[in-house]
C-alpha cells in the first residue's frame, strides 16, 4: 500500500466488473461463417437405435454422441519433416441413468447391431453400478435443444494444402538456424476438426464442427556445456488456418531464435523476494491452475480426489460468496462463447447451451463450473438452477464429465501495459512465455517458471536473466496482484491437451489475462549441478 | 483378435497399396473401467475399438494415415491418403526401410482373468476396495481399470509382428472426515489376480488416518525415504535424458563435455542397475516396437555405469550402435512399453526405515514437471502420507513438502536400496533412500 503509484493503477468499480462480464473480448474480425454441416442420416439413425435400445433396457436418461474426428500432425526439425501423421476416428458413446446410476459403454462398430450392444452394455454397467450405491444422480433441466454450429472459420486448417503447411514451418525452421549457436529447431502443427452429434431421450438433437489449430515453434541454441531452449507462446486457438498466417511464424522465428542464443550469456538470477510481472504469455497458465482447476465443482467435493486431486477452494458452503481470492479489482469470468477460444461451443455434451458468468467477481470466490448433475448440488447456495454447461468428453469413447470452460482474468478499467507496469517497479522479475509448471493437489503451493526472463531495476529492465522460477500459495499469491493491464494488453492463451479424470481424458481450453504485477514473490534459482 | 484375425485385415490393408514400402500397424483395444468417490461408483465405461495404420514409402517420402473404420472403402481412402501425404512431402533424410522378417520373443503377457474382469466383477472389487478402508469411516475415491489390448505390425518387406497383452491397474484414495489426512496405495499387474483390493483399501486408510492433523518442518535438504511407488515416480524420468541423439547432440545430461556420449562412465551409485527386458517374467513387455523392430533386454546403468542409451534405427546406423527401439504404440517409449526395472538391493522398505536416523518417508509424489534437462533437474510435491522418521522409527505426520530434484542427481547420493518390487504392469521398482533429498517449500494442501 506503500507505493504510491497503486492507486494509481489499480481501483475499478462494480459497475466496470458488471459491463466487462457482460461484453466479449474480440480478438480478431469475425472470421466468415462456413455453413455448419448437419448429422448424415445414418448417424441419427444409430443414435436413436442407442436410445431406443437404452429407454427399452430401462435406463430414465440416455445420451448418444457420435464423434468423428479428425486429427493431422506435423513435426519438423531444421531442415526436414520428421513426420506427418492424419488420424481419423469414429465412433459412439452412449451414457444411460438407471435408478439414479451412470452406465457408459462405446464403440467403433456403427452397425445396427454394434450399438443394440453397446447400449445394453451401457445399460449393464449401470445396474452394476447399483451396488456400490452412493448418491443418486439428479439431473439439473436442460430444454431440449435442435441445431448445428461451426467454429467461424475462413479457411479449415485440415484443407490447406500440405506442401503450405510444409513450407512455412521449413522456412521458420531455416530463418532460426541462421542465428549465431541455434543448431536445432523445432516447429509443427496440430490440427483438428470434430463433427459431433448429441441425441438425448429428453429430444435434443445437436451437430456441431469445432476446428482446432495448434501451431509450436522451438529453438535450442548450444555452447561447450551448456544448451538453452527457447519455445515461443504461439497459442493454439480455435480458428482457422488465418490465425496461423496470423502469426507470421517464419517472420518472427530470427527474434524468437536469438532469445535462446541470449539465454546462453544470460546471468544466472539471484534467488530472492522481487515483484514479479507476468506477461499474458505466462499468466495464463498460471490462472489455468490456481483458478481453473480449483473452482471445478468435481474437485470441491471429491469426485477427483484419487487423481487431480481437490480443492481449496471448499466446501461450497463455506466458499461461495465468502472467500476472498484476490484484490477488488480482480474479476474472472467462465466463457464458452469467447471468439477464437478453444472451448468455444454452442452446447456442451448435455446439450446445455454455452454459457458466460463470473467465477470471481470483486476479488470474491461466487461460483463453480457444473454440470447438469452438479448444477442440483449447488444451486442452493448459488440460486442458479441449470447447469453452466461444462460437460464435455474428449472423444466418442470417452465418457463426459466436467471440464472447463475459458477462463480469463479481466482487464482493468485503465490501459495500462506491460511497460507501464515495469516503469513503475522498483525492483522485479519479468517473466514470459511457459515454461514449467506444478502445483499440489489442492492448488496451494504452486511453482511456475517461464521462457525468457528480465530482471528490472528502478523502472527499467537491466539485463535478461536465467535459471528463474517463482513459487508462491495460490491465496497468498493473488492477494498479492497490485497491478493489472488494460484491454489493449489482454491476450489470450491456452492449451490443447489439458488433462483431468480416470482415465485421463484431454480438453482444450483458452485463458486470457493482460500483464499482472505481484508484490513479494520468492524467485529460485534452478541451477544445480549436485 | 487372434493372430490369423489381425493378419488377414493387415495383408487386406497391404494389397491395397501400390506404394514403394508399406507398413500397417493394427490396434485392437478392450477396456472396462470403474471410478468410485465418497464411498460409490460414480461413472465406469466399456470401449471397444480397433485402429490402422497406414505407413506408405513413396522414394523417400513418407506419411502416415490411421483409422478405425475399417470397411474396404474406408481402408482404401487410408491407404490413398497416407500415400497422397507422402508424395505431398519432402524427401526424409533419413528415412530407413521398412523391415524384413525379424525374429520376436513369444511374451505371454495376456492373462484371460483380466480379460475378463466385467462391470460387475469389477463393482465387487471396488466394494473389498472401500470395505478394506473401513467403510463408511473413510471417504474413499479411486479407480479400477482394465485392458486387454492386440498389437500387430506388418511390412510389405514380409514382416510380421503380433502380440497380446493384458493389464489391470487398482488405485485409491482414502481421506479422513476431518480433511486433515489421506493416504494412498495402488497395484497392477498384467494378472489381475496378482491385484488384492482389500489390501489397497487397508493401507490407504491406515495412510490416511496416520497422516492426520500433520505438522510443518522447516523446508530444507533431508534423508528421504522414497517408497517403491515414489520410486516409480521418479526413477522412469531417466528415459526422457536416455535418448542417444540428444546425448549425441550436446543436449542432454548424458552429453559428455567437448563431444560424444557418457557411455562407460559412472553415472550415478554402483549398486543401481536399470534395464528394460520385455522377456523378464516381472514385466512382461511388448517385444517390438512401431516398425517391428525387436525389443531385446537392454541394460541402461550397469551398477553405476552407462551402458547403454536408446537408439533409433537412424541414429544407430548413423553411429553403429544397436538399435534399441523407439515407439512401442499409443506413444509408449522403449521404457515404459518394454517394461522397466530398477535393481540393486535387498533390503525392505522397513528396513530402509530402520536404518534411517532422521528422514521423511514419501508415500508418492504428485505434479511432476522438468525444471532444467541438463541436470535432469524436476518438480514436484509428496502427496497423500509424508511422515517424519527419527531413530529408525516413523514418528508423526508431516504437511507436503516441495521438491526441486534429479533421479539422476539423487541416485549419487543413494544410503540404501531396497529389493525391487511389483508398482504397476511392466514395472519394478525398490524404495531408497537418499541423503539430502532437496525439500524446498511447504505445502498446505492434504
Amino acid at each position: 500500500m506503500s507505493n504510491p503509484t497503486r492507486r494509481e493503477f489499480i481501483g475499478r468499480t462494480a459497475a466496470t466488473a458488471a459491463a466487462l462480464a457482460s461484453t466479449q473480448l474480440h480478438l480478431y474480425p469475425a472470421a466468415q461463417a462456413v455453413t455448419a454441416p448437419s448429422a448424415d442420416p445414418l448417424v441419427i439413425e444409430l443414435a436413436n437405435e442407442a436410445l431406443n435400445v437404452a429407454r427399452g433396457a430401462g435406463a430414465s436418461y440416455a445420451d448418444a454422441r457420435v464423434g468423428r474426428y479428425r486429427r493431422q500432425t506435423i513435426q519438423t526439425r531444421e531442415r526436414q519433416v520428421s513426420s506427418v501423421a492424419d488420424d481419423e476416428s469414429y465412433g459412439i458413446g452412449i451414457r444411460t441413468l438407471v435408478d439414479g446410476c451412470w452406465g457408459f459403454a462405446a464403440t467403433s462398430t456403427l452397425t445396427r447391431a454394434g450399438v443394440q450392444k453397446a447400449a445394453q452394455d451401457a445399460v449393464a454397467l449401470s445396474r452394476a453400478a447399483r451396488s456400490v450405491l452412493r448418491r443418486r444422480v439428479e439431473l439439473a433441466p436442460a430444454p431440449p435443444v435442435k441445431g448445428t454450429w461451426m467454429t467461424p472459420v475462413r479457411r479449415d486448417p485440415i484443407d490447406v494444402p500440405l506442401e503450405e503447411k510444409i513450407a512455412l514451418l521449413l522456412e521458420a525452421n531455416a530463418v532460426a538456424l541462421r542465428v549465431k549457436n541455434v543448431r536445432f529447431v523445432s516447429s509443427g502443427f496440430q490440427l483438428l476438426r470434430e463433427v459431433k452429434t448429441l441425441l438425448t431421450s429428453e429430444g435434443t438433437n445437436v451437430t456441431q464442427t469445432f476446428i482446432r489449430v495448434g501451431p509450436y515453434f522451438s529453438a535450442t541454441a548450444t555452447a561447450p556445456g551448456d544448451f538453452q531452449t527457447y519455445e515461443h507462446e504461439t497459442a493454439p486457438r480455435g480458428q482457422g488456418w488465418e490465425y496461423v498466417e496470423s502469426l507470421d511464424i517464419p517472420g518472427n522465428a530470427e527474434r524468437w531464435a536469438s532469445l535462446a542464443a541470449e539465454k546462453l550469456s544470460a546471468k544466472t538470477v539471484e534467488p530472492g523476494q522481487y515483484d514479479l510481472i507476468l506477461d499474458p504469455t505466462n499468466l495464463w497458465l498460471t490462472i489455468h491452475e490456481s483458478i481453473g482447476h480449483p473452482t471445478e465443482l468435481d474437485r470441491a467435493v471429491g469426485l477427483e480426489a484419487n487423481y487431480a486431486g481437490t480443492s481449496f477452494a471448499a466446501p461450497p458452503e463455506k466458499t461461495i460468496g465468502k472467500l476472498r481470492y484476490g484484490p477488488e479489482f480482480m474479476n474472472v469470468q467462465a466463457d464458452r462463447t469467447q471468439e477464437g477460444s478453444l472451448s468455444r461451443v454452442a452446447w456442451d455434451d448435455e446439450g446445455v447451451p454455452a454459457d458466460q458468468w463470473l467465477i470471481i467477481e470483486k476479488g470474491i470466490f461466487k461460483d463453480y463450473q457444473t454440470t447438469r448433475e452438479q448444477a442440483k448440488w449447488i444451486e442452493h447456495l448459488t440460486g442458479v438452477g441449470r447447469s453452466h454447461g461444462c460437460s464435455f468428453a474428449e472423444s466418442w469413447n470417452a465418457v463426459q464429465f466436467q471440464r472447463m470452460p475459458n477462463i480469463s482474468l479481466l482487464p482493468g478499467e485503465r490501459d495500462i501495459t506491460l511497460d507501464d507496469i515495469i516503469a513503475a517497479t522498483d525492483r522485479g522479475i519479468v517473466i514470459k512465455n511457459r515454461g514449467s509448471w506444478s502445483i499440489d493437489n489442492q492448488r496451494y503451493n504452486f511453482q511456475f517458471s517461464g521462457q525468457a526472463y528480465y530482471e528490472v531495476q528502478k523502472g527499467k529492465i537491466a539485463g535478461m536473466r536465467r535459471d528463474v522460477a517463482y513459487q508462491s500459495n495460490t491465496p497468498v499469491f493473488w492477494n498479492a496482484l497490485d497491478m493489472i493491464g488494460g484491454r489493449s494488453s489482454y491476450w489470450l492463451g491456452g492449451s490443447f491437451n489439458d488433462g483431468k479424470g480416470e482415465p485421463s481424458q484431454v480438453s482444450s481450453v483458452s485463458h486470457g489475462c493482460p500483464p499482472c504485477r505481484f508484490r513479494n514473490v520468492t524467485i529460485l534459482n534452478t541451477g544445480r549441478k549436485s | 483378435m487372434t493372430r490369423d484375425e489381425a493378419k488377414a485385415l493387415a495383408d487386406r490393408v497391404l494389397r491395397l497399396s501400390q506404394a514403394d514400402q508399406t507398413r500397417v500397424n493394427i490396434t485392437s483395444e478392450w477396456g472396462g473401467n470403474t471410478r468410485f468417490a465418497d464411498g460409490g461408483i460414480t461413472t465406469s465405461g466399456g470401449v471397444i475399438n480397433v485402429s490402422v495404420t497406414v505407413t506408405v514409402t513413396v522414394g523417400r517420402k513418407r506419411a502416415a494415415a490411421t483409422t478405425n473404420v475399417l470397411d474396404e472403402t474406408s481402408l482404401r481412402r487410408t491407404v490413398e491418403l497416407a500415400a497422397q501425404l507422402a508424395r505431398l512431402s519432402p524427401d526424409d533424410p533419413e528415412l530407413m526401410p521398412e523391415l524384413g522378417p525379424q525374429k520376436h520373443a513369444t511374451v505371454n503377457a495376456y492373462i484371460e482373468d483380466t480379460a475378463n474382469l466385467n462391470p460387475v466383477a469389477r463393482a465387487g472389487a471396488v466394494q473389498r476396495a472401500i470395505e478394506g478402508a473401513g467403510g463408511g469411516q473413510i471417504f474413499s475415491a479411486g479407480f479400477l481399470d482394465a485392458h486387454a489390448i492386440v498389437v500387430a505390425v506388418a511390412t510389405s518387406n514380409g514382416l510380421y509382428a503380433y502380440h497380446r497383452t493384458t493389464d489391470a491397474d487398482l488405485s485409491m484414495t482414502a481421506r479422513t472426515p476431518d480433511g486433515t489426512g489421506s493416504g494412498w496405495a495402488a497395484a497392477g499387474s498384467r494378472d489381475w489376480g496378482a491385484v488384492d483390493p482389500a489390501a489397497i483399501g487397508r493401507v490407504a486408510a491406515r495412510k490416511a488416518l496416520a497422516s492426520r492433523n500433520p505438522q510443518a518442518i522447516d523446508p530444507r535438504p533431508y534423508t528421504a525415504v522414497l517408497e517403491p511407488q515414489a520410486a516409480n515416480d521418479l526413477v522412469p524420468l531417466l528415459a526422457g535424458a536416455l535418448n542417444a541423439r540428444n546425448a549425441d547432440e550436446g543436449r542432454s545430461a548424458f552429453s559428455k563435455e567437448g563431444g560424444g556420449t557418457r557411455i562407460g562412465e559412472t553415472v550415478c551409485d554402483t549398486r543401481v542397475t536399470l534395464y528394460t527386458d520385455p522377456t523378464d517374467p516381472d514385466l512382461l513387455g511388448m517385444p517390438f516396437d512401431v516398425e517391428g523392430l525387436p525389443i531385446r533386454r537392454t541394460v541402461w546403468i550397469e551398477k553405476g555405469v552407462l551402458r547403454n542409451l536408446s537408439y533409433t534405427r537412424f541414429w544407430a546406423q548413423k553411429q553403429g550402435a544397436q538399435a534399441t527401439g523407439a515407439q512401442i504404440y499409443n506413444g509408449a517409449s522403449v521404457f515404459s512399453g518394454g517394461g522397466l526395472k530398477l535393481t540393486g538391493g535387498t533390503n525392505t522398505t522397513d528396513e530402509l526405515i530402520a536404518g534411517c536416523e532422521h528422514g521423511v518417508l514419501v508415500t508418492h509424489f504428485f505434479y511432476i514437471r522438468s525444471l532444467d534437462p541438463r541436470t535432469v533437474l524436476y518438480t514436484g510435491l509428496t502427496r497423500d502420507g509424508a511422515f517424519l522418521i527419527e531413530k529408525g522409527k516413523v514418528t508423526r505426520p508431516l504437511k507436503n513438502l516441495r521438491w526441486n530434484e534429479s533421479p539422476l542427481l539423487m541416485l549419487n547420493r543413494l544410503e540404501d536400496i531396497g529389493r525391487s518390487e511389483a508398482v504397476a504392469a511392466g514395472r519394478h521398482m525398490p524404495a531408497l533412500r537418499i541423503r539430502d533429498f532437496n525439500f524446498t517449500s511447504l505445502s498446505d494442501a492434504v
